[in-house]
């Protein structure tokens, strides 16, 4: 019996004291973002890393989830004569829900992951470790970059998105099933409110702070040897994307 | 002057570092030298702060280590260079770039500035033209004279060496000691070096520490150290089986 609860005591201890440092490391990441934020060409590298090289796979999978949205749509809506609202169902569909959701999943695959394993090889092959002693901070080269570049990558990245998704949307709805060109973009434009792109854009920068905060804070920790860093990404990558679903909840529950 | 008092040290149930006294004089070359997973990396670890002791008291100049702002402490490490054991160098990084990002980061040297005194100190460790080549096409040997060359390319008042020697072959070996002590010689710092190499260790240290059990047992000159009979030292030193160092405590 006192095994048992000695075990769900050592569980417990354990989990509040995971959840302390992840609640002091993202609040010092935050002072070092205001205060120390970097040389802008950290910035930038870490920019093009998460930004620019997500465009691919986010221009794939942007112009599919526009193309699925627009049969799955067509038919729902031809059921009550209602095709010319399929431009309306598209851009809000991306707009408020997918756009950031799908954009943040793609990009915790891409970069978070990534995050983790590049911060968590040079934990256990001690760079961060000759960062100390060389009295320099390893937030200012290794944590603060990535959280402004993903602060600043998402809301771009599912901006691009939604535009991507709205297109594939037309190319089925427009092009293959005959819907009114005309009418697929002047519902969607009556429809379409700023609150509608301003909580899509909050969203996306929530989910690049959550990116960047788990996929630092996992590498930062790592375990030890390849084994350590192997399971710290994974941690990430699950952890980031079960945070990013469970968040938009309840953003969506304040924002709608 | 760095001085250890009755420091302790556990990771969990294992014990470590138990009541260790340590002072290590300033300008010369101190060895601390003991058998493996003895705790020499964590003594070096807690000089320099990257470890906080359970108990007792670290001093740097007179200054404590102890409970220190980052700001603080920072300004105590600016003190320091460090020689890893596997070089720890950025892997993302030139060789070039490696040396140069203490200066870049630390001093207001100039571009030109800072190229001529990372090409000076990789000099200084017999590397040349080796500046755009990235770490993992370097040799074990060559990697440890970068870390030297980035340990030295800020003049440390104090450098601290993590078996520089672990893993390379017995020439190379000899060429990273005499490194260490002609650039010892040239830039004069004080150094603590962890080691186990025996009895080449005693041709570069000028001051000698053996490390057992989580203690200093012995310290003093190298012949000191050489004409100990203590029979753990005596063991240790001579590398043989018999005596009160078991097996599951050396490599």
């Amino acid at each position: 019996m006192s095994t048992a609860l000695q075990a769900i005591g050592r569980i417990g201890i354990g989990f509040i004291r995971e959840l302390g440092r992840l609640g002091w490391f993202i609040i010092y990441a935050f002072y070092m973002v205001v205060r120390r934020p970097g040389a802008p060409r950290h910035i930038l590298k870490q920019m093009r890393f998460i930004g620019t090289k997500s465009l691919f796979v986010i221009f794939l999978t942007a112009a599919f989830t526009g193309m699925v949205l627009g049969l799955q749509g067509y038919y729902t809506l031809a059921k009550f004569g209602s095709e010319g609202m399929l431009g309306t169902a598209v851009a809000l569909s991306l707009i408020r829900e997918l756009g950031p959701v799908l954009s943040a999943l793609m990009v915790t695959g891409r970069a978070g992951s990534a995050i983790t394993a590049e911060i968590g090889i040079m934990r256990i092959s001690e760079q961060i470790d000759a960062l100390e002693t060389m009295a320099l901070d390893p937030f200012k080269y290794l944590v603060t970059p990535k959280f402004i570049a993903a602060m600043l990558a998402l809301p771009l990245l599912c901006a691009i998105f939604d535009v991507v998704g709205i297109y594939g949307g037309w190319l089925v709805g427009v092009k293959l099933l005959g819907v009114n060109p005309g009418a697929y973009f002047y519902e969607m434009e009556k429809a379409v409110v700023w609150r509608d792109i301003y909580s899509g854009i909050a969203k996306s920068f929530s989910f690049g702070i959550i990116i960047a905060w788990i996929g630092c804070y996992k590498g930062y920790f790592a375990g030890h040897g390849a084994e350590g860093v192997s399971r710290a990404t994974t941690e990430s990558v699950v952890m980031t994307s079960v945070l990013i679903l469970v968040w938009d909840y309840f953003l969506t529950s304040v924002l709608l | 002057m760095i001085k250890l008092t009755n420091v302790h040290k556990s990771f969990g149930e294992q014990k470590v570092l138990n009541g260790l006294n340590l002072s290590v004089p300033e300008g010369v070359i101190t060895a601390v030298i003991g058998p493996s997973g003895e705790g020499k990396s964590v003594l070096l670890k807690h000089i320099i702060g990257l470890l906080q002791p359970d108990a007792g008291t670290i001093e740097v100049d007179g200054e404590s280590m102890l409970g220190l702002r980052r700001s603080q402490l920072n300004r105590i490490r600016e003190k320091f260079g460090m020689l890893f054991q596997n070089a720890a160098l950025f892997d993302s990084m030139s060789v070039f770039e490696n040396v140069a990002f203490p200066l870049q980061e630390k001093t207001r040297l100039s571009r030109d500035e800072i190229r001529r005194t990372v090409l000076d100190a990789l000099e200084a460790v017999g590397l040349k033209n080796v500046e755009s080549k990235y770490p993992d096409e370097l040799s074990g040997g060559m990697k440890k004279r970068v870390g030297l060359a980035r340990a030295v390319v800020m003049s440390p008042k104090i450098i601290l060496f993590d078996e520089p020697t672990t893993g390379l072959d017995p020439v190379i070996k000899r060429a990273i000691h005499q490194l260490i002590r002609d650039t010892h010689e040239k830039y004069g710092f004080t150094a603590v070096i962890v080691s186990h190499e025996i009895p080449e260790i005693f041709d570069i240290a000028h001051h000698v520490a053996m490390l057992y059990r989580g203690e200093i047992l012995q310290h003093g000159t190298p012949a000191d150290i050489q004409n100990s009979t203590h029979p753990v030292v005596r063991q240790f030193i001579s590398g043989s089986l018999d005596g009160p160092i078991p097996y599951g405590a050396t490599t």
